[in-house]
């Protein structure tokens, strides 16, 4: 036997040895955040990346990463302001092996979506974005994950007709909706008419300017109008100030349903009892009774890795939010890898692995988060993933969850989206995605 | 129009007057610093969050109410010493537009503060008055903000004996009249302009409190500048009297509007509508109601 022949397989071990090593070294997986921890909406901001890092965190702390693959992160500070979030995309982009964008901001994630699409990197949208990005069949890399504004509606029209013993019983019953005097309050006013012709109930949308922090004219007009149900689709200090004047004027805060922008802790605590019975809508429940947060508390936390500075908001509604945009991600990621391999991922077989995120109660129970949330079934032209809702209510120290998980109308909501997403493609020009180009994924090589 | 009708049009003007005093209250911190100074302080609303968010967050510590109170009042005089020493100081003597610049990045300067030292949460604060509304011959009245109206009135009662009666108010007015006459017969401007911005620390804290028990205690409070600019537009810069009298008409004609002609033109209008009205004041009074005529020759 020759020298070389007998060295062979010593040299082969160490090569394997040597590039496993290296492989080890350099398998990272990205995610930048444009993160917003000071400015209007800093309280959301710390609460949801909070609970984001975490859960990377206990990744790489628990599991070594994701089959091997560690889990890094990047912040730059947005203030929640769409040219800070522009001008964090820009500088972060570079970043090597990017998994997914999660601004937790229409505006910036409406500014980014021609970027991601030429980058091929998804781009999130948990529980918010741009309703019609549902539509992968136009929007390849845009998800907007467990629940679009137009579901949400169909979730809260659901369950108030639950509360009416079914949806017949909504005809001739009187709801208003009082949203923020933005694009994101905006969104659902064609919605809220269709579902009103539909059902049969009266409707009056009644628009609060923003920031919001002065409501007494609504109130009076919603006083004069003695409405069944008010329907509050608000963010920031508005929250807060409908409850506290819906008080002053004598409105019952159990006849409020919040959506899912008016369903924190922040929303309720400043409106003191004025808020208590008021009730709103959810993907997540709060609370620390799930063995995920719990293991959070105790490895992170408990070895003092946690990212928020106050450990009393450990199961919050931003923080478990957060929680669950984490598993959302790595479950993409880890799916994602079953096909192409246990390395870093380019962007766009990340998106593929978003294009399969399908987890079922009993996967959902297996990441211990059975109840945290329900379940997510995304597919390659549905890229919402059919997100169930809950309710819950503010008992003045806490939310209690009051309803069953809740499907929205998505049969009925599916055509209107697709018509608006079809109208996107043909003014930009795109042609339509079908099933077969869900495969072509650009590799390492390609990138 | 029904007697209903017409009940609930009463009921909107006075529920706008009540919240045009709430404006006021911010307004007048502007108007104490322009009126000695001829700075339009736009870092007035980031004073009102401070001494909001000191307050509240002192209580939350258990220092009890009234050592809270003192503590704010005591950071905010700390405050206003330091903005004159490192502000205002070194830019004596400059055009109006450079001190109001100066205010800009003061305003983000004490905003980042106050949440660098006490965190971005959202606090409740409770002083102690009822939300709850009572009835006056079909009409709801909110007790808070009869009491918010009452501390207002209190307010602009001391502010004004103290102009009128008090050495260092006098001081105040003769740096206002004539800054350089003032300064000939030896009044010491330097601590006339700490004193002025510590009176309006003292202004900022009081809106910040009753601001702060309504919407709670969060960044937001530094917006409801917003609300107070139009106000000084309409009132003239450099009237307390002034202050109040529009707050009250911006209230009150904000509120009516949003309610008669909003829907016809897709509601939410009482953001700009507020700034519809201190426009056309402007272009037949530009001082404002009551605020002093300038005179230029050139």
């Amino acid at each position: 036997m020759s020298f070389l022949k007998r060295i062979a397989p010593a040299l082969l071990a160490a090569s394997i040895l040597t590039g496993g090593a290296t492989a080890s070294l350099a398998d990272e997986q990205h995610f930048p955040l444009q993160s917003y921890r000071v400015g209007p909406y800093a309280a959301g901001g710390t609460g949801f990346f909070g609970g984001f890092i975490d859960y990377l965190n206990l990744i790489n702390t628990r599991d070594g990463g994701v089959n091997g693959v560690k889990l890094t992160w990047s912040e730059g500070e947005t203030e929640y302001e769409v040219e800070k979030g522009v001008e964090v995309y820009q500088r972060l982009k570079s970043n090597p092996g990017i998994a997914a964008w999660n601004p937790l901001s229409v505006g910036i994630a409406y500014a980014m979506i021609d970027g991601v699409t030429e980058d091929q990197t998804p781009l999130l949208t948990i529980n918010h974005g741009r309703t019609d990005t549902t539509d992968g069949r136009v929007f390849p890399y845009v998800f907007p994950l467990l629940l679009n504004p137009y579901s949400e509606t169909s979730g809260i029209i659901n369950y108030i007709a639950s509360k009416e013993g079914g949806h017949e019983a909504l005809a001739g019953k009187k709801i208003v909706v009082l949203y923020h005097g933005s694009p994101y309050g905006k969104e659902t006013i064609p919605i809220y008419e269709l579902l009103a012709e539909k059902y049969g109930f009266e409707l009056q949308q009644i628009e609060v300017p923003h920031p919001g922090n002065e409501q007494q004219a609504q109130w009076l007009t919603i006083r004069r109008e003695r409405p069944d149900y008010v329907v509050l689709r608000g963010w920031g200090v508005m929250n807060p100030v409908a409850l506290t004047t819906a008080q002053r004027n004598g409105f019952p805060a159990d006849r409020i349903i919040g959506n899912v922008w008016s369903n924190s802790e922040e929303d309720v605590t400043p409106a003191g009892d004025a808020a208590i019975g008021y009730t709103a809508i959810t993907t997540q429940a709060s609370g620390t009774d799930y063995p995920v947060v719990q293991e959070i508390e105790d490895k992170i936390y408990g070895a003092n890795l946690g990212n928020l500075s106050d450990p009393a908001r450990i199961g919050s509604v931003y923080h478990n939010l957060g929680i669950v945009n984490g598993i959302l991600n790595v479950e993409a990621i880890r799916i994602a890898q079953a096909r192409f391999g246990n390395r870093t991922l380019t962007g766009d077989e990340v998106r593929w692995g978003f294009e399969h995120l399908q987890l079922s109660p009993e996967r959902v129970k297996e990441v211990g988060a059975e109840n945290l949330f329900h379940s997510i079934n995304v597919t390659w032209d549905n890229h919402e993933g059919e997100g169930y809702v809950t309710f819950q209510q503010w008992d003045g120290q806490k939310w209690n969850v009051i309803s069953d998980w809740i499907a929205p109308d998505w049969a009925l909501l599916r055509p209107i989206i697709e018509a608006s997403s079809e109208a996107y493609a043909a003014e930009k020009g795109l042609t339509l995605r079908t099933e077969a180009d869900v495969d072509t994924v650009a590799s390492p090589a390609s990138n | 129009m029904d007697w209903y009708a017409f009940l609930f049009a009463v009921e909107v003007a006075v529920g706008g007057l009540l919240s045009g005093v709430m404006y006021a209250l911010v307004a007048i911190g502007f108007v104490l610093i322009y009126k000695t100074s001829g700075v339009l302080n736009f870092a007035q609303g980031s004073m009102v969050l401070f001494a909001a968010l000191t307050f509240v967050s002192l209580v939350e510590h258990g220092v009890p109410f009234a050592g809270a109170l003192l503590l704010t009042l005591a950071a905010m005089t700390a405050l206003g010493f330091a903005i004159e020493r490192t502000v205002l100081r070194p830019l004596a003597n400059r055009s109006p537009m450079t001190l109001f610049m100066a205010t800009l990045g003061l305003a983000y300067v004490i905003e980042g503060a106050a949440q660098l030292i006490w965190g971005t949460q959202v606090h409740r604060l409770d002083l102690g008055i009822s939300n709850a509304p009572f009835e006056v011959g079909g009409i709801f009245i909110s007790t808070f903000d009869l009491v918010a109206a009452g501390i207002a009135a209190a307010m602009v009662a001391i502010l004004t004996a103290f102009f009128r009666f008090t050495r260092t108010g006098l001081s105040f007015r003769a740096v206002a009249d004539d800054t350089f006459a003032a300064m000939a017969v030896g009044l010491r401007l330097n601590r006339i302009q700490a004193a002025v911005w510590t009176a309006a620390g003292a202004v900022a804290l009081v809106a910040g409190l009753l601001w702060g028990a309504r919407l709670g205690v969060q960044f937001s409070l530094s917006l409801i500048v917003l609300k107070a600019l139009p106000v000084l537009v309409l009132g003239g810069f450099d009237s307390i009297l002034g202050a109040i009298v529009a707050g009250l008409i911006i209230g009150a004609s904000e509120k009516l509007a949003e309610v008669y002609l909003g829907p016809f033109v897709g509601g939410g209008i009482e953001g700009w509508f507020a700034y519809a009205v201190a426009l056309v004041v402007l272009l037949v009074r530009p001082s404002g109601l009551f605020g002093k005529k300038l005179v230029e020759r050139f």
